[in-house]
């Protein structure tokens, strides 16, 4: 083998070694940060081995869970595979203000961690089908702002002129 | 309408199919009569679909509801600008638009090289019609925007709110496609020489300023993007690894790798095949991304709907692969290096191991995005992969590549002095460590900012040494004022002095991302009328909620006043709007900019009756100047596209053969 070629090998050499060891490294990064789409039941039956993953957690709000609290942003409501009680549920507990279009009886998706008991989220989104088409109830969700539009004017309670302290900043980002 | 479109559609199929038979047989037999036909198909194809998307245009703008397309995203209510970007808001406008673009770069091309370098031309332009002929052949059946509908509609939805919802959509998605489609042309080039067998330093040249135009036109696509996400999505960021996100960043990475690798192969005469194989990947990546984008494969706002032009996608990028690594190792032995690497410290070297660091790059973030379809179609388990992943892995490299665009230019070509390379260091590195100590005394703690900040100003010092050197000497020998200096200095070595400056803006926004993650504060609360939320120096007194109606909207507004310490700042009104044809809200986040910060306020809910709103607020530091930043970008990259004159270029050509 000529010097050239020889030198040529161990540059190739040198860079299988280098890419190898760079998918090693960037294949098991990525299994500590997936992300999995689950339902109740799924989830429910996987509990003991997921203590600590990121879980993306899919269902409906049942029916009468819902409790708000807007003094404290605390959001507590129970998630099923349908809307009516029956079937696996999860209880889910967030803070921060839920979207607008967020209510009982609603497809949602709530990211964050499952501790055997509760799921605590820091993300909610709430469900609509990928596929854009006018969904069928367009006019019962414009009921929503229909009182705020200036034909009817809506009437301000004067509030209490009392500070509501921010919840302490955090750095996790809630889309 | 639907005849003339089809029927312009089908023109275009048969010009680049033609094109391609007479092309390649005119590139093999170097026949000028081939030649001179390849030439009337490539202007016949960019005739055919620039008139297909005139005649798409006509329909929206008459809401001519039998055309399948129009009915699908055309609306009697929509205002004209929305009317017009229409063409682009669903998937097969914005293939119908893709084959505009692809059709005006290839009149362009051919336009230009109406007289020079006939042995490439028809390998060229027939490479470039191949990819034609398949965006045709979508048109013509699976993506048929032109399918005629009965009974005809009265009207139609509208496009998706969310394109509606800011103005930027006008201009983010064809400077995408510009990025996109542009690299057709390089690829078309770098292909034409693999099939010659050679590739001479006259045919090289274009390469480079063909790959500049579309790498131009992808940063910008991909920054307004970022900016587009923060003025409507709401959650107060700009970017967050989405596979769509992605897909215009790979090409991006890719395309910066040749244009690196492109200047040590004119140089030192060697890398003509990895040159011509990143050209190669990254034309190869735009379809990638297209098919991500166009597939439906990925759930979010770019996929427009399931369709079934996957397949057949698939099936194009293979053949491509296919093609292209056939004929590159069929004639890699053609393109022998001529020189040969001399010293480990130098230029060319820091040149190398950028290429393999975007190279890295590259393959980790493509690594993350198809990773979910890999698990999904092997084990059945739905995942993503976390924004976590990519930052863990984008950020030493960034930093990486930052630190080597301020290394490569200290080192000078071929073997060095380390003394003098040492000594030339002593400028950055003070400015370095001030920066560092800097700012640690001022309270930045956190070492990743404080080590990001200090790399940029190492960076910086250098290319500003750079770009400034030519400039004072020109003041001081030939007495020229500073401005003229400036000008004549930055014309006389366009070339480099354009990369320069666009590595001044990478910069720029490197700092700019690097401040709003580390320093990023943010506060939520629900609030009634008279309320306030505190977000550090900032207060927010809600007054009262507003509804506004237009046609094809109505807005929910959310009426603050903000102070910043005390004093008033004036009003912000975050809203949500609805959509006649959506039942979910799309926000309009209201941002005051700063040059040092911005303060973001996203209305997420509202009660009935106006008694209560909740309301998210961020201030993100140095945000705006990562679109601040695009002037320089363009700036930069258009000094450095202009050519030399005929003469200069020959002179560096003699002088490049002499050393």
């Amino acid at each position: 083998m000529t010097p050239a070629g020889k030198k040529r090998l161990t540059a190739v050499a040198a860079l299988a070694v280098a890419g190898a060891g760079l998918v090693y490294l960037a294949t098991g990064n990525i299994e500590e940060n997936l992300v999995y789409y689950w339902t109740p039941t799924d989830l429910l039956a996987k509990a003991d081995t997921v203590k600590n993953a990121t879980i993306r957690l899919g269902g409906m709000v049942q029916t009468g869970s819902k409790q708000w609290n807007a003094e404290t942003l605390s959001l507590r409501f129970v998630m099923g595979e349908t809307p009516e009680a029956g079937g696996k549920t999860i209880t889910v507990v967030s803070t921060g203000a839920p979207p607008q279009m967020f209510r009982e009886g609603i497809g949602c998706i709530v990211e964050g961690k499952f501790d055997g008991q509760i799921f605590h989220a820091d993300r909610l989104m709430v469900k609509h089908s990928n596929e854009y088409k006018p969904p069928a109830d367009v006019a019962d969700s414009h009921q929503l702002y229909k009182t705020l539009a200036p034909e009817t004017p809506a009437t301000h309670k004067s509030g209490k002129e009392d500070a509501v302290r921010a919840a302490p900043a955090g750095t996790e980002t809630t889309r | 309408m639907s005849l003339i479109g089809r029927g312009l559609v089908l023109l275009g199929l048969f010009a680049a199919i033609f094109g391609i038979v007479v092309g390649l047989q005119a590139g093999a037999r170097k026949s000028a009569v081939g030649l001179a036909w390849t030439r009337r198909a490539a202007y016949l194809f960019s005739f055919a679909m620039i008139a297909a998307n005139v005649a798409m245009e006509v329909a929206l703008f008459t809401h001519d509801f039998s055309v399948s397309y129009v009915s699908k995203v055309g609306s009697l209510t929509t205002p004209h600008w929305v009317t017009f970007v229409s063409l682009w808001s669903s998937l097969e406008g914005s293939i119908l638009f893709w084959g505009a673009i692809l059709g005006i770069y290839v009149a362009l091309f051919t336009a230009v090289y109406r007289s020079r370098h006939h042995d490439y031309v028809a390998y060229a332009l027939a490479v470039m019609m191949m990819v034609g002929a398949f965006f045709a052949l979508i048109l013509s059946a699976p993506a048929d925007p032109f399918r005629p509908i009965f009974p005809v509609p009265t009207d139609g939805p509208g496009p998706n709110p969310l394109l509606q919802n800011h103005v930027l959509m006008a201009l983010h998605p064809p400077m995408l496609y510009f990025g996109y489609v542009g690299m057709t042309v390089p690829f078309g080039i770098a292909m034409a020489a693999v099939l010659c067998g050679k590739l001479s330093e006259g045919w090289l040249k274009p390469l480079r300023r063909w790959t500049l135009l579309p790498w131009l036109a992808l940063t910008i696509g991909i920054v307004l993007g970022g900016w587009w996400a923060y003025e409507v999505l709401g959650w107060g960021g700009y970017w967050a690894w989405d596979p769509v996100e992605n897909a215009s960043f790979l090409p991006w990475l890719a395309a910066t790798g040749y244009l690196h690798s492109t200047v040590v192969q004119e140089r030192r005469r060697v890398l003509k095949v990895w040159t011509l194989s990143l050209v190669i990947l990254s034309f190869l990546l735009t379809m990638l991304g297209t098919f991500m984008t166009r597939s439906g494969v990925f759930n979010s706002v770019h996929a427009f709907s399931q369709s079934e032009i996957g397949p057949i996608f698939l099936c194009f990028i293979g053949t491509m692969i296919l093609f292209s690594l056939g004929a590159l190792f069929g004639r890699a032995h053609l393109l022998e290096p001529e020189g040969r690497f001399v010293a480990v410290v130098s230029r060319e070297s820091a040149f190398l191991l950028n290429n393999l660091v975007l190279l890295i790059f590259t393959f980790t973030v493509l690594l993350g995005t198809v990773y979910p379809l890999v698990t999904e179609a092997l084990r059945g388990v739905k995942v993503s992969v976390g924004e976590p992943y990519f930052d863990q892995m984008a950020v030493p490299l960034g930093l990486m590549l930052v630190f080597l665009m301020g290394i490569g230019p200290a080192l000078p070509w071929g073997r060095s002095d380390g003394f003098r390379v040492l000594k030339s260091l002593t400028l950055p590195v003070t400015a370095t460590l001030a920066v560092g100590l800097g700012g640690f005394a001022a309270g930045i703690h956190d070492l990743l900012p404080l080590a990001t900040f200090a790399l940029c100003a190492f960076t910086a010092v250098i290319t500003l040494e750079e770009l400034g050197a030519p400039i004072i000497r020109r003041v001081r020998l030939r007495k020229e004022t500073p401005v003229v200096a400036a000008w004549r200095g930055l014309w006389a070595s366009r070339r480099r002095a354009g990369g320069y400056l666009v590595h001044v803006a990478v910069i720029v926004v490197v700092a700019a991302i690097a401040a709003s993650h580390a320093f990023k504060k943010q506060a939520e609360a629900s609030l009634a009328p008279g309320q306030t939320l505190v977000l550090g120096d900032y207060t927010l007194v809600f007054d009262k909620v507003d509804a506004i109606n237009d046609p094809n909207r109505t807005s929910v507004v959310a009426r603050l006043r903000v102070s910043k310490n005390g004093h008033p700042e004036g009003a912000m009104a975050p809203a949500l709007n609805f959509y006649n044809s959506q039942r979910e809200p799309v926000g309009t986040p209201d941002v005051k900019t700063s040059a040092l910060e911005d303060l973001y306020l996203s209305l997420m809910s509202f009660e009935q009756d106006g008694s209560r709103v909740a309301i998210k607020a961020f201030v993100n530091p140095m945000v705006a100047w990562i679109w601040w930043s695009l002037p320089l970008f363009v700036f930069g990259t258009l000094l450095s596209f202009w050519p030399e004159r005929r003469r200069a270029a020959e002179k560096r050509t003699a002088a490049q053969a002499a050393t």
